[in-house]
This record gives C-alpha cells, structure tokens and sequence, in this order.
C-alpha cells in the first residue's frame, strides 16, 4: 500500500522526478565509468611492471635488491630448483636469471643498460621477453654469442640486426669484463624506456661474461592468478634455504603498492564529491514535494496517520527516486565500460602515458567492490541527507496546514 | 523595478534557496581548489624539471636532445653565447656537455651520464648547487673534481673525498679516461636524475673528452616562462649567423620535455572531463529549483500577465533572479574557496605513501595549491554559465503561458 503510494506521489510531478533522476542516473554513471576508467589505468601500470621482469615472486640472496650486482649471487641454485619444482603447483611458470648493470657500446656509442640473461626456453612465459621481436629472431638456449635488443635501443646506437655490440659491466673478480655479442634479433615494448634499458644474452653466455660457473642472480615466478601469490610466498618462505630472500611484487614495486594502497580511498573522496553535488538536488526537491504538500500531509494527520508513517511514506519516495536513478546509472555505466571494453586508444597521448608507465591502450575495468561502493555511497546518504525533509513532513501540525491556503 | 521584484522574489522561499546557493558554492570551491592544486603541482614539476635539467632553452644541434650523440656538437659556443647576450629577457646562460660513461669506485662499477659543466655560471641556471647534501659544489678553478647524485654515489658506495675512474668514449671515437675525486653529492628528488648524473668542470670535460672547445648545449633561462617563447624565436632567428657543421637548433623546455608536458595535458584533460561532469549534476540538481519557482507561481503570473506585464518582462525578471541566486552561490563559492585555498597553500598538504611514487616525476613531498587569477575565476565562470543556460528553459517557458488558464492554477 505504502508503496504503491510513493510511487505514485512521485509520478504526480513528472518533469521534477526526470530532472532529479537525471541528476542521480548521470552522478551514478560517472562514478562507475571513471571509477572502471582509473582501476583501467592502475591495473596496466601494475601489468606493465610485472611484465617488466618483475613477476609475481622472485628468490633472490640477500642484499640483491639493494645492491645488484655480481657480488649478491646465488653460487648454487640447485636448492632453488629442486624447492620450486616440489611447490610450485604445475600451471606456475618459473625461471633463473642473471641481471646486473652495464654498459652497451659499439664504435660510435655507448649507453648504460640492464644485461639480463635468461632461459631462452622458460622466459617468454614470464615477461614481456619474446611477446614482440619484430626484426631478426628471439635466442636459442645455445646461443654464446647472440644479443636481443629494443628498438630504442637501435635506434640510439645507430645499429642494425646483425652488427656487434660490446657488454662491459663488473665480472666477480670485480675487475671490468668484457664481451662481444652479435645483434640476433630486436624486441619493442610498451615503454620506450623499458626497449632503451633491457638487452638479453642467455644464461651461459651472461656466466661466461661474469666469470661465474653456475651462479643466478634469481628466480622469478609467475602465478596463473596475481591473488595466488600470498599463500604461495608463505609456503616457499617455510623451505627457503637460509641466506636467500623472497620477494614479492609487493616488496619489489613498494611506490606502486603504496599509490595502489591510496588508491581505494581516492576513490571513495571522489564518490563522495560527486554525491554532494547529487545530494543538494535530491534535498532540494524532496524538500519542495514536501512543502507543497503541507496541506495533504496536514489532512493525513488530522485523519489520524501517525507523524512516523509519514516520515516512513517521503524516505519510501526517496528510496524509490534513488532506486531508479541507481539501476538505470549503473545500467549505463555497464554498458560504457562494455562498449569501450576493446580498449581506450590513448596513443595520441603515447609520451604522456609513458611517462606514468601505462600502455597506450587502457582497458576500463569494472571491479565489484566499486560498484558496491558507489551504489551504497548513493542509497546511504542519500536516505541520509532526504531524512531532512521527511522529518520536516512528520512535523507538520493539522493546524498550521490547514491555515495554509 | 524588475531587479527588485526578482530579488524578493529569491528570498520568499529562503530555505530553497540557501540550498541551491550552497550548491552552487560548493562547485565553485571545489573547482578552485581543485584547479588550484593542480596548477600548483604543474610548476612545481615543470620548475624542477627546468631547475634541474634543461633550462628554459637550449641551443643545440640538430637532433641532440632526441639522441645524445657525442659527435653531435656545438662548435663555437661562445658566439651562440654572445648572441644570447643580446635577446631581451633571457636572464643568464651556461655551456654544457655530456658523455656517457663506465664509473667504477673501489668496488662498483655503474654506467653514468657526465656532464660538463662552468660552476659559476650553473649556479645561476640550475638547482644542483643548492641541493648539496654532503661536501661542496665545484668551484671555477676546480679540475678532475666531481659532484655526484646521491642514489649514484650509494650504488657505487663512495662518499666525498673517494676516488672514481672514469671510462668513456671521447667525440673523436678514442677512449677517454681519467681519476676523479668526489667533491660533493647532491640529491635533486629527481630519482631518475639522481641515479646517473655526475658533473664535472667543462674546461676538464673538453680536454678528457677530446672536445676541442666545443659544447653539446648551451642552456639559457629566462625571467619568466611566459618570455620563453619570443626568446626562442629570436634566438632560432639569429641561429644561422653562427657557423656550424651540423645545423642548429633553439628549444624550449617544452620541447626537450615532450613527455611532461603531455602527461601534464593528460592530467589536465581528465580533471577537465570530471569537471564538467560535476558541474552539469550540479546544474540538474538546480534545474529543479529553477524550475519550481516558476510552476508553482503560475497563477502569478497569470494575474502578473492579466494587468499588463509583458512576456519579455516576466523573462526577464525570471533571469534575474536566476542570475541572483547564481552569483550570491558564485560569490560564496569564490570566497570560500580561496579562504581554503590560501590556507593549504600555507600549511600544504603531505601526501603519505604516495609521496615515494610522485617523487619520479619531481613533485616534492608537500604540496601546495596556487592560487592564481586564472584558477579562481575559470571555474565559477563556467558554472556561472551552465546554471545561466540551465535557467533560460523556464524563463522562456513562461512566455507560453495564457492568463486565463493560468490563473485558473492553483
């Protein structure tokens, strides 16, 4: 009865109800689309770093992270292996590295970079190592003399597939070592920054250069699910042989995880934002059904109705006017994020993006706890704030309504 | 006589209309406020990618600043100097080069970027001097003297007084080589900066490098960023006087920070969108109240119609006192705005965990707004404007009213 009620009275004026739920439908879309928009953004800077040789879980010894260098190897990563292979479950990728800093040069230049040597076999599977060789060919495991490198770095270094290149960085005798490696093939990545410091050799040609036997310098893994990496951490850190670390991409990225960790509440501060810009319209014109409707409410006393019931009677109307709003904005909101679910193109910003080191395309992300959040930011206070003028009905005297003309 | 008409008129339902002021406010603030920090944090990272990096404007040659080729040269910097004496506004200029170059301390080695540099005249263009954290800047008779970034100087654990072998390739292709004694470290916030930076006195760099004389850029600042651009063209104007190899360039900062200013941009573009969208809730959110206070006073103006007023009159008197309502809401809004602005502006705000990832793009750990004539006024025009636009509906829709019908609504 109570319902059917509301939902007329708030039909008597139509154009006030469309113009109200516009408001709510509108404050609702945003909240959803640029809430989706912005988890878009952070979840591909979060990929990209994790592409970024980072990974899920890495072993590495202690000290590495502070200081990379040859001397914070891990001399026999046997241990290492035979753990992985009994924990990890079978669907998680693995494997060794070795990354320390050095020099690339050829005749004309030289240009700092990260040398990384890798499994040729086990690492497309964990970074964004093999996703992208456009010129040439990635390594093969038995490659001695082969080097992959980014496009930006070519670029930079006036070179070609093909040509040499001269590692330098420090051996373990911490005396400079040197290599030559022949240009194999070239990879592009999503950052340029990433293509300038990255160059690839495997694994054996990276100990020959450092003059180590079997040493790594870690272990990266890779967990079909990120959500996996908690438990799986604490079941390796129960076995790990003493000495070695184990670092998760939370201790690996600690800015991204704290801008991460800010990030809920960001976005609850601007869902509150848009409300208040909501909440003084919906106040507003709940308050003119009210006041308007002095003498009907007036009438309903005089008859007997109890103040409450009237309160309960404008809270149901409002509840209905927010309910509406919501399921059409969020009806909206789903159906923005879907369209654009290809992908936003922000490549004509690609300089500006990369400076965030997000990818140029940005795929808009709909979590469930926004939605939640945006819907119970909404129907709270927006009971909350129509509280005001229903208390203003239940208050009115059969009297002073009935004075009124 | 309308204007007073209309403004008794706001105040016959004053609880209405507090509210739609309130409204109106609180997007002015909001947009001032909002506008204001970014605003402020824009200078901030522009201020210290200028302060620490390129200056307000280079000359270089063509190409340098995409792909820093040793060979790529100045020749004659002091003509290129000579000329920048006499461009109005530029305030001061400095030489500078750089290579590429293998460091090794006693126990680390690390590839860093070396830049020559004439200390007296650094001081005067870019911040290094004054963020010293530990022994001193170079002075003007210095030789194989360095200061060093401080995350360079803790990868390579070395402190002042530690010697530091250099080994680079020199612009004629030979290999250049010296012994370098740490003079300071110097910490600009800049983490990438300070990762890889190590400046050295130019005279010394020349020779070590096999320079013969010549620089990779000379760095000009001006006495404001507004001045940056007529510099620039009269600099590139006067360019072709001086002779060189590889054909000169002007750049202004802008230029040789693409990656800035476009994040910059993109910053900016997103807080524009949200603005909008903010503005046009707000503006539903007042259309009622606009509304309102025209159909409930129907027979109003039907008695007001019935003895004579005209159509154009009711209009206007309507717009009145939309624009009433608007701009004692504009007004509040403007006013609070600034009183919350200016007060952050002294206290600024401390950004917690996100301070170590803001850092990377140069903003410092307390932000401030600022507070300018662009910021506090942008905002509340534009939703001056939609609430305008939003009103002219019902002032226009009362035009169609018929005096008979209408004072027959109660």
């Amino acid at each position: 009865m109570q319902l059917q009620l509301a939902w007329r009275n708030i039909w008597r004026n139509p154009r006030r109800t469309l113009i109200i739920l516009t408001a709510v439908v509108i404050g609702a879309w945003t909240m959803l689309f640029f809430g989706a928009l912005s988890r878009g953004m952070a979840e591909s800077m979060l990929t990209n770093s994790i592409n970024n040789l980072t990974g899920h879980i890495q072993i590495q010894k202690q000290g590495y992270r502070d200081d990379p260098v040859v001397e914070n190897r891990i001399n026999d990563p046997t241990p290492i292996k035979a753990l992985l292979d009994q924990d990890l479950p079978p669907e998680a990728k693995w494997a060794f590295r070795i990354e320390v800093n050095g020099v690339a040069s050829n005749a004309r230049n030289s240009k700092g970079v990260t040398i990384v040597g890798i499994d040729p076999d086990r690492e497309p599977d964990l970074s964004f190592y093999g996703q992208s060789v456009t010129e040439g060919r990635a390594l093969r495991p038995d490659d001695a003399h082969g080097i992959l490198v980014g496009q930006g770095l070519l670029d930079s270094m006036d070179t070609k597939p093909g040509r040499k290149i001269v590692l330098m960085t420090q051996g373990a005798d911490k005396e400079t070592a040197s290599r030559a490696f022949k240009i194999r093939g070239v990879y592009r990545a999503e950052l340029e920054a990433t293509e300038k410091r990255y160059v690839f050799v495997t694994l054996p040609a990276a100990r020959k250069l450092l003059g180590v036997k079997n040493a790594v310098t870690s272990a990266c893994i890779r967990l079909p699910e990120r959500e996996q990496v908690g438990p799986m951490a604490e079941t390796l850190g129960k076995h790990l042989p003493k000495g070695l670390s184990l670092l998760t991409w939370e201790d690996m990225l600690p800015l991204l995880t704290g801008y991460l960790s800010m990030f809920d509440s960001f976005m609850f501060l601007w869902y509150l934002v848009v409300f208040v810009a909501m909440g003084f319209g919906i106040v507003n014109t709940t308050l003119m059904a009210v006041l308007e409707r002095t003498r009907e409410f007036g009438l309903l006393k005089a008859l007997g109705m109890k103040p409450a019931r009237i309160v309960r009677g404008v809270l149901t109307e409002c509840l209905i006017l927010l309910l509406v709003g919501l399921v059409a904005g969020n009806a909206l909101g789903l159906l923005t994020v879907l369209v654009l679910s290809g992908g936003i193109d922000l490549s004509f910003m690609a300089e500006g993006s990369q400076y965030f080191g997000m990818s140029h395309l940005i795929f808009p992300k709909l979590m469930a706890r926004d939605v939640v959040a945006a819907n119970g930011v909404i129907l709270v206070l927006g009971l909350l704030v129509s509280l005001y003028p229903a208390l203003k009905a239940g208050r009115i005297t059969p009297v002073e309504a009935m004075a009124q003309t | 006589m309308e204007i007073l008409m209309a403004w008794r008129n706001v105040w016959r339902n004053p609880r209405r209309s507090v509210l739609t002021i309130l409204a109106i406010a609180f997007a002015c603030l909001l947009l001032i406020f909002m506008l204001s920090f970014q605003f402020g944090m824009y200078e901030v990272m522009i201020n210290a990618a200028v302060k620490v990096q390129t200056g307000h404007l280079q000359v270089i040659a063509k190409d340098y600043d995409k792909d820093m080729k040793m060979r790529w040269v100045v020749e004659d910097p002091q003509a290129v100097g000579d000329l920048m004496l006499a461009v109005p506004h530029i305030t001061a200029h400095t030489f500078r080069a750089n290579g590429f170059a293998l460091l090794s301390s006693r126990d680390r080695t690390y590839g860093g970027m070396v830049t020559g540099v004439l200390p007296a005249r650094e001081r005067e263009i870019s911040s290094t001097a004054s963020t010293i954290r530990q022994g001193a800047y170079l002075e003007p008779g210095d030789t194989n003297q360095a200061v060093v970034g401080s995350l360079l100087a803790k990868n390579l654990h070395i402190s002042v007084g530690d010697e530091l072998v250099l080994l680079g390739n020199a612009r004629d292709g030979s290999i250049a080589a010296t012994v370098l004694n740490v003079k300071g470290v110097f910490s600009s916030g800049m983490d990438e900066y300070d990762r890889s930076a190590i400046q050295i006195p130019l005279p010394y760099f020349q020779e070590v490098f096999a320079m013969r004389g010549a620089v990779h850029q000379v760095v000009a600042v001006c006495d404001s960023l507004t001045a940056v651009g007529p510099a620039q063209s009269t600099v590139t104007g006067n360019l072709p006087k001086v002779k060189s190899k590889r054909n000169l360039e002007c750049k202004s900062w802008d230029e040789l920070l693409p990656g800035l200013i476009q994040s910059i941009q993109m910053d900016l573009g997103g807080g524009i969108i949200f603005y909008l969208i903010l503005i046009v809730v707000v503006a539903f959110s007042i259309m009622n109240t606009f509304l309102m206070a025209v159909f409930e006073r129907t027979h109003e103006f039907g008695t007001l119609m019935a003895i004579g007023a005209k159509p154009a009159r009711l209009t206007k008197m309507l717009l009145y006192e939309s624009a009433f309502l608007t701009s004692c809401g504009i007004i509040l809004g403007i006013a609070a705005g600034c009183a919350l602005t200016i007060y952050v502006e002294s206290t600024g705000i401390t950004l917690g965990e996100a301070q170590g990832m803001l850092r990377q793009y140069g903003i410092p750990n307390v932000m401030r707004p600022e507070l300018s004539w662009l910021t506090a006024v942008t905002g509340p025009f534009v939703v001056f404007f939609i609430t305008m636009l939003t009103a002219l509906y019902p002032a226009f829709k009362v035009r169609k009213l018929k005096p008979v019908e209408a004072m027959h609504a109660i």
